[in-house]
Formats: structure tokens, C-alpha cells, sequence
């Protein structure tokens, strides 16, 4: 399945992209996916990131084709 | 004559003008977000604003800070901003507070006010007001920036999610404006969105930002709004045992050297070491027998940009020859 994911924050720096499109088994749920990427872009402190599906704030669940996936870290600057 | 503009619009009326003027909102933090939603609020006449800020303006506050003069520098924010605001409308009360927040004053504070708005640029504070408007039960209003990016949202307002529901696991990467840098517009656009949401709340007028997570991008110009659930154990946690202090204390991992640390005291994390000098950036100057020559010192700060000034000009100008930089930045010399 194909999946589009965003990137905010130091994970987009990180990642050197704001957005893309990923092909990944049909079985990956969020939270390996999480793990996947992290690992990838090497993203530190990855506890602390948030992870949305289709502009709803999610953890644990199954992933679908076409699923759009945020990766959110927290920010503090003011 | 002077609501006149806003009394105009349906949202507003004779009504909501007198509804603003019986409320009260305390701003956190009279920084880049807390400047322009204070003047906006004052503008507006919102009854009562309290200030609470301990910081004094320095030159580099003035891009984002526009509150501030030039004649302002090195003078208390809250003081400046009081003669500023009162200038702008004498209508308003204003309360100022020059001391930081802390666990000790943060509930008994949020009690004398309706809605409090987030002007801080650290996590640990953004916990503080999180679990003290829990306590106090006082809704508020959320903001935040790394670079060219912005987040903003409202926490526990009727009954809605916190800041813990959207992240209940802290980070040790917390990063300032300060360190990332940031264009003045920034901080402007959220904090006067803030002031927009507290408008909102006080009126009673459109769709507040509860539960909803607005991102925004400055330069895509791509705004997205996330859904945040409520997380009921993360605010029972709270309502139970009071306000959680989140402070990130590090050791550093090797003892024998000595360090001095130039970032300001609101900088995550913080190490408790005798082998390290605290000295912010902002006091160096004033400070600088403090720092003995004989012995040598590694010199950091969050990501080593600002400590490498500061080793150079201090060798340039000081003949400090006993400083060497710390290239990646606090994270490189702490423990775990």
C-alpha cells in the first residue's frame, strides 16, 4: 500500500523533506512505521513524537492504502 | 468611539464589548508571542491583563519584540511593556509580575484571572501552565515555534484535552528561538492568532481551537489542523497529584574537565555538575572575572553556534586562550 507522509518540525529537517510518498506491506501498523523511519532518518528522542493519521491524532492502530500520515514533534520556541 | 470598529461586527456588539471589559486574561512570558497578543488584548480592551515575565529586553528581543524601543534595552520587559500598553489604552488594568513562574505561585496566579495565554519558548514552563490550569481550572491558550513553523491550540477549555493529552512524553531537545532562529513575523502571526482565540472565548463568537492542533507553515504557507483526543488519565494524573515539575537535569559525562555553560537559565536540559559555570550569554559581559584563565574550559550551549562567539571573542578581545568550543552542543557532554 502506499502511504503519503508529512514531516514537521526537526523531523522534516531531519528527514530533508516536508512530504513523501512511501510503498510499505499491506500489514505495517503505525507504530512500526514509526519505528521504520525513525531508524531511517535516525530521529532522536522518538517517545516524545506524536503521530497523526488523516489529521487525527493516533497511536497503535492499522494502516490502510492512501493513509496520510503526520509526524509531529514537540516544539517550545516563543 | 474607541470599540466602535469591533462593536460594529454581529460577534461583538454592545454586549460583547462589556464582556471584554469584565474580563481577565495573565499572560505567560512577554516575549515574541506574549508582545503582540498583549497589545491586541489591551487594543481591544479586555478588562484586566496581568504580565508575568523576569527577563529585561536585550537588542535581539527587538526584531519580534516590537513592544520595545531601542531606549528599552536592558530595562524589565514587564515594567516596559505596562508604560507601553498603558499609552496604547489607559482603560486597562494592568497587573505585572516580575518573577518567573513557578510551581510555588503558578496556581494561586492563574486563580485571579479567566483565561491564561502561553507566551513561553521552554517545555518545562508549558507543563507548569498545563497542570496549574488543571488545577485552577482555567482553559489556555497554546503557542508555539521552531523556525518557520508554528502550533497553536487551546487546552483544557469545557472540559477538553491538555497539553499532556497531545504530548504526554517530553523532549530533551528543546530548542529556543533564540538557538534555531526565527523571522520576527513568527511569533507575531501566532501570538496575535492567541489573542484571536482568547477574543473568541470571551465572545463566545466562532470555533475555539479545543481539541484541534492548527499547524502552520510560513514559508509553504501550507496550514493544517490535526485532531488531538483527550487523554482522561493524562488530567486525572494531574487533578491527583497536583502539578508534575517537568525539569530535564542531565550529568555531564566526564567530571574532570571544566565547562562553562552560556545558555540563558530556561534552557533544556539543565546539568547539575559542580564542574560546570553558569554564566547566560546575556550576563557575560558583566560576568567575566567569574571565569579563571588558568585552567582549561570547554565552552557550550545548545548546538555549539553561540558558544563558538563566544570562545572567539572572548580570545579575541579577553585574551582568553583557555577556551575551546564544544562543536555539537550540549547534548555531546551530557549522560545517557
Amino acid at each position: 500500500m502506499k502511504l503519503n507522509i508529512k514531516y514537521f518540525g526537526i523531523i522534516a529537517e531531519a528527514a530533508g523533506k516536508t512530504e513523501e510518498v512511501l510503498e510499505v506491506s499491506d500489514e505495517v501498523s503505525l507504530d512500526e512505521l514509526k519505528q521504520e523511519r525513525v531508524q531511517n532518518y535516525k530521529i532522536q528522542d522518538p517517545d516524545s513524537i506524536q503521530l497523526a493519521v488523516n489529521h487525527e491524532l493516533k497511536f497503535n492502530i492499522k494502516l490502510k492504502d492512501g493513509d496520510e500520515i503526520a509526524f509531529l514533534p514537540p516544539f517550545a520556541g516563543g | 468611539m474607541r470599540y466602535d470598529r469591533q462593536i460594529k461586527l454581529n460577534e461583538v456588539g454592545a454586549s460583547g464589548q462589556e464582556k471584554l471589559r469584565q474580563a481577565s486574561v495573565l499572560i505567560v512570558g512577554v516575549g515574541g508571542l506574549g508582545c503582540p497578543a498583549a497589545q491586541f488584548l489591551v487594543g481591544a480592551g479586555i478588562g484586566r491583563i496581568g504580565l508575568i515575565d523576569y527577563d529585561r529586553v536585550s537588542l535581539s528581543n527587538l526584531h519580534r519584540q516590537v513592544l520595545f524601543s531601542e531606549e528599552d534595552l536592558g530595562k524589565p520587559k514587564v515594567h516596559v511593556a505596562k508604560h507601553k500598553l498603558q499609552q496604547l489604552n489607559s482603560e486597562v488594568e494592568i497587573d505585572i509580575f516580575e518573577e518567573p513562574l513557578s510551581i510555588e505561585n503558578a496556581e494561586n496566579l492563574f486563580q485571579m484571572y479567566d483565561i491564561i495565554l502561553d507566551g513561553t519558548d521552554n517545555f518545562e514552563t508549558k507543563y507548569l501552565i498545563n497542570d496549574a490550569c488543571i488545577l485552577a481550572e482555567k482553559p489556555w491558550v497554546y503557542a508555539s515555534i521552531y523556525k518557520n513553523e508554528g502550533q497553536i491550540s487551546v487546552f483544557n477549555y469545557q472540559d477538553g484535552p491538555s497539553y499532556r493529552c497531545l504530548f504526554p512524553q517530553t523532549t530533551r531537545q528543546n530548542i529556543s528561538c533564540e538557538e534555531t532562529g526565527v523571522l520576527g513575523v513568527t511569533p507575531g502571526i501566532l501570538g496575535t492568532m492567541q489573542a484571536a482565540e482568547v477574543l473568541k472565548i470571551i465572545l463566545g463568537a466562532g470555533t475555539i481551537l479545543s481539541g484541534n492542533l492548527k499547524l502552520i507553515n510560513i514559508l509553504s504557507g501550507k496550514d493544517q489542523i490535526l485532531k488531538i483526543s483527550k487523554r482522561t488519565e493524562e488530567i486525572e494524573k494531574i487533578k491527583n497529584q497536583g502539578i508534575i515539575p517537568v525539569s530535564i537535569h542531565c550529568r555531564i559525562s566526564d567530571e574532570t574537565k571544566l565547562y562553562l555553560d552560556i545558555r540563558e537559565i530556561f534552557e533544556q536540559p539543565r546539568i547539575s555538575s559542580d564542574r560546570v559555570l553558569q554564566i547566560p550569554l546575556s550576563e557575560l559581559e558583566d560576568r567575566l572575572e567569574e571565569i579563571p584563565k588558568q585552567e582549561d574550559i570547554l565552552v557550550f550551549c545548545q548546538s555549539g553556534k553561540r558558544s563558538k562567539k563566544v570562545v572567539d571573542l572572548l580570545k579575541a578581545e579577553f585574551n582568553f586562550n583557555n577556551l575551546k568550543n564544544v562543536e555539537g552542543g550540549v547534548e555531546t557532554i551530557i549522560d545517557g
